[in-house]
């Protein structure tokens, strides 16, 4: 009872939480729950393709993120965590908005690539925001251009609270 | 072409055609714009028919020219591009698409982003811009200003066409999809499970980066090129410096044709083993999709260890490469290549002889050879429906014509097709990159220079240019003008996904649902670089 109280109490804190906090820093706030696994849903806000390829590429045999209890679903209704690619196109914006919302609580808001993270090179077009913390509140940053599977793999297993090395 | 010009020497029309530039490869002529619909099928009645690299608005009212139609044709036969340019259009042009259904977005797109009206287009819809942008946005107009306006967006249905009927259902897709795909909307007219009809509304992921190119420098803009589509960026970055270059009559040395071939080649390599992976993900056969994706991964991997990024980002320059491996480099990168050949010839063997796959993809999505012309598809989608285009046959570029490449051709225009021909164009450029690697580790260690930075007094301004690569998806053809202060005036990015999209979905009529995942990843095409 007790211990469920306190998880009640952390999930409210954790999804109440600032907009732009670092990786690290609510790495080690996420429920023990989610440390075994995590459901991931992808979410293309305009982006080139290369977040979204690289994320495929976390699929094949040489990442596997199966073996470390990573999966990607396919309805946001499964998903704990939003991983979003693109600057935020605004043709896009009502489609994300809905994802989100379609998500159960708890969940978070990992920003993929220099685009997601503040619109990278696209800065300034018409139809864009400058990245989706424009839309959507971000818990997570990876930054890269794209960044590599490596990169998403760390930080995935960080967010689960896991040692990377 | 002699007989090209001698007919537009002789066409009557008042203002008269003028011919501004006509030399042995490139010519370029001044038409008035109610005439060129005529000049356009007597071009396309011209055998072997020519191609069409790009259609181009321009809002040259600064310079007294009002709006300007560009079009480039290419004809094969003497390797000769032709661009029919129509000035002084107001608000209104008349439509091409009747003649050629392949300028039927183009002129779309036009209408959405410049306001203009494209008289007798049979599909006026908006195109790029979905409904819900304020009255009057019209973006590429020079004076427009970025703005606030993306914040005035606000929801409003799509416009599908009405099918009505005992027993016809619409089954709608996206934009958001179930899997790591990008966005893109799809509405399937069904009776039972066969597809009667579908539309596809894309431009999810518009930013509007043409206009973000303008007034960028060139190497902000090859920045942002790069970038307008993650997979092809070798390819859009090569057809943007050679429109740089042709503008700064720039000379690339030898060696640094040779490495740009080689990279072209490792993206097309690279390119085409994840989608004939991605394929069989289309219809669930694990052991092809398994492969493909590892052997896509090991190829990405020497693209990290050799050039510095998994996408090959960052080599290409204006006047030639920022660096290149030396003979041990490419000693290095041709054993490892070997070895993913061969790792390839093992396991494509089990994916050709599997039945199953084999009965879900022969007959499955026909293109046909009509079809495919008259829509401009291009790539080893126009290929695979048996038309020999390929530019790295067609235009003297790069090191290709000592490769001596010829179009991989495949007659019946299904996925079955789509496949072989990317299986036989892999084994090509393993071929090629076979040849082009012994090349590069006979020259000595560390003999190359950086190309110097440009110097800008010698480059054209106001005149256009246009780059043309063979991506793995097909054509891509970069359009380039630069201003006064060598600063990108305006940049068309005709990607070869835009010329292939419009074909897509008349090739899913007659399949059944459940097919139109395998259709969609035979085409592989890309949203980004589509939508731009």
């Amino acid at each position: 009872m007790l211990n469920m109280l306190l998880r009640k109490s952390k999930m409210g804190r954790l999804t109440e939480k600032g907009r732009n906090s670092l990786l690290l820093q609510t790495s080690a706030d996420l429920p023990t729950c989610f440390r075994q696994s995590l459901q991931i849903r992808h979410l293309d806000c305009g982006s080139c393709n290369a977040c979204d390829w690289e994320m495929t590429a976390l699929s094949n045999s040489l990442y596997d993120h199966q073996h470390c209890g990573i999966d990607f679903v396919a309805a946001p209704r499964h998903a704990d965590l939003l991983m979003c690619t693109g600057t935020g196109s605004t043709q896009l914006l009502n489609a994300a908005h809905e994802t989100y919302e379609a998500m159960a609580k708890p969940k978070w808001v990992m920003a993929v690539g220099d685009c997601a993270v503040n619109g990278g090179v696209f800065k300034g077009a018409y139809a864009s925001e400058e990245g989706i913390g424009e839309i959507l509140p971000v818990d997570f940053k990876v930054p890269g251009c794209p960044p590599t599977p490596n990169d998403m793999m760390k930080a995935l297993l960080q967010v689960m609270g896991k040692k990377v090395s | 072409m002699l007989g090209l010009q001698e007919y537009l020497q002789s066409y009557h029309s008042y203002p008269a055609i003028k011919i501004v530039e006509w030399e042995e490869q490139e010519g370029l002529v001044d038409v008035p714009p109610r005439d060129l619909p005529e000049i356009l099928s007597y071009c396309l009645d011209i055998r072997p028919r020519p191609i069409w690299l790009t259609h181009v608005v321009n809002d040259e009212r600064q310079l007294g020219n009002g709006f300007c139609v560009y079009l480039v044709l290419h004809f094969p036969e003497n390797d000769f591009s032709l661009t029919l340019v129509a000035k002084g259009i107001k608000d209104q042009f008349p439509t091409l698409s009747v003649i050629f259904p392949a300028l039927n977005w183009s002129e779309r797109e036009a209408q959405d982003l410049f306001g203009l009206q494209a008289v007798g287009h049979p599909d006026p819809r908006s195109l790029v811009l979905h409904p819900g942008w304020p009255l009057g946005f019209h973006p590429l107009r020079k004076d427009y200003k970025a703005g606030e306006e993306h914040k005035e967006f606000v929801r409003a249905p799509l416009v599908f066409p009405e099918m009505r009927g005992d027993g016809i259902f619409q089954v709608s897709v996206g934009p958001i999809h179930a899997g790591i795909i990008e966005p893109g909307h799809f509405r399937f007219y069904t009776l039972g499970e066969a597809v009667l009809h579908l539309e596809a509304q894309l431009f999810f992921t518009h930013k509007g980066i043409e206009k973000l190119l303008e007034g960028k420098s060139i190497e902000e803009g090859l920045h942002i090129i790069e970038r307008v589509c993650g997979v092809c960026t070798v390819s859009h970055s090569l057809a943007y410096c050679a429109a740089v270059e042709k503008l700064a009559s720039l000379e690339v040395p030898r060696k640094a044709l040779l490495w740009r071939t080689i990279l072209a080649e490792l993206e097309r390599v690279y390119n085409h083993v994840g989608d004939i992976g991605n394929m069989c993900a289309g219809v669930g056969l694990a052991l092809g999709s398994a492969n493909g994706s590892q052997c896509k991964e090991n190829l990405q991997r020497l693209n990290l260890e050799f050039f510095g990024h998994r996408f090959l980002r960052g080599m290409v320059v204006p006047g030639g490469m920022k660096s290149i491996p030396g003979a041990q480099g490419s000693q290095a990168i041709l054993n490892r290549l070997l070895g993913l050949s061969d790792d390839f010839e093992e396991w494509i063997p089990l994916l050709l002889g599997h039945e199953g796959f084999r009965q879900r993809a022969v007959a499955t999505g026909i293109l046909k050879t009509e079809v495919a012309l008259d829509m401009g598809a291009t790539g080893p989608t126009a290929r695979a429906s048996g038309i020999p285009i390929d530019w790295r046959e067609f235009h003297a570029h790069l090191l290709y014509p000592e490769l001596n490449v010829k179009a991989i051709v495949k007659q019946d225009g299904d996925c079955w097709s789509r496949l072989m021909v990317r299986v036989k164009e892999t084994r090509e450029s393993f071929r090629i990159l076979n040849t082009l690697l012994r090349e590069a580790m006979k020259g000595p260690e560390f003999d190359y220079d950086k190309p110097t930075f440009m110097a800008l007094e010698e480059v054209k301004r106001m005149a256009p240019a246009w780059g043309c690569v063979e991506s793995p998806k097909g054509t891509d053809v970069i359009w380039l003008m630069l201003d006064d202060e060598c600063r990108i005036y305006r940049c068309r990015i005709r990607s070869a996904s835009y010329a292939n999209w419009p074909v897509v979905p008349l090739t899913v009529p007659g399949n059944i649902v459940p097919d139109f995942p395998l259709i969609n990843k035979s085409f592989e095409l890309c949203y980004s670089c589509c939508d731009r």
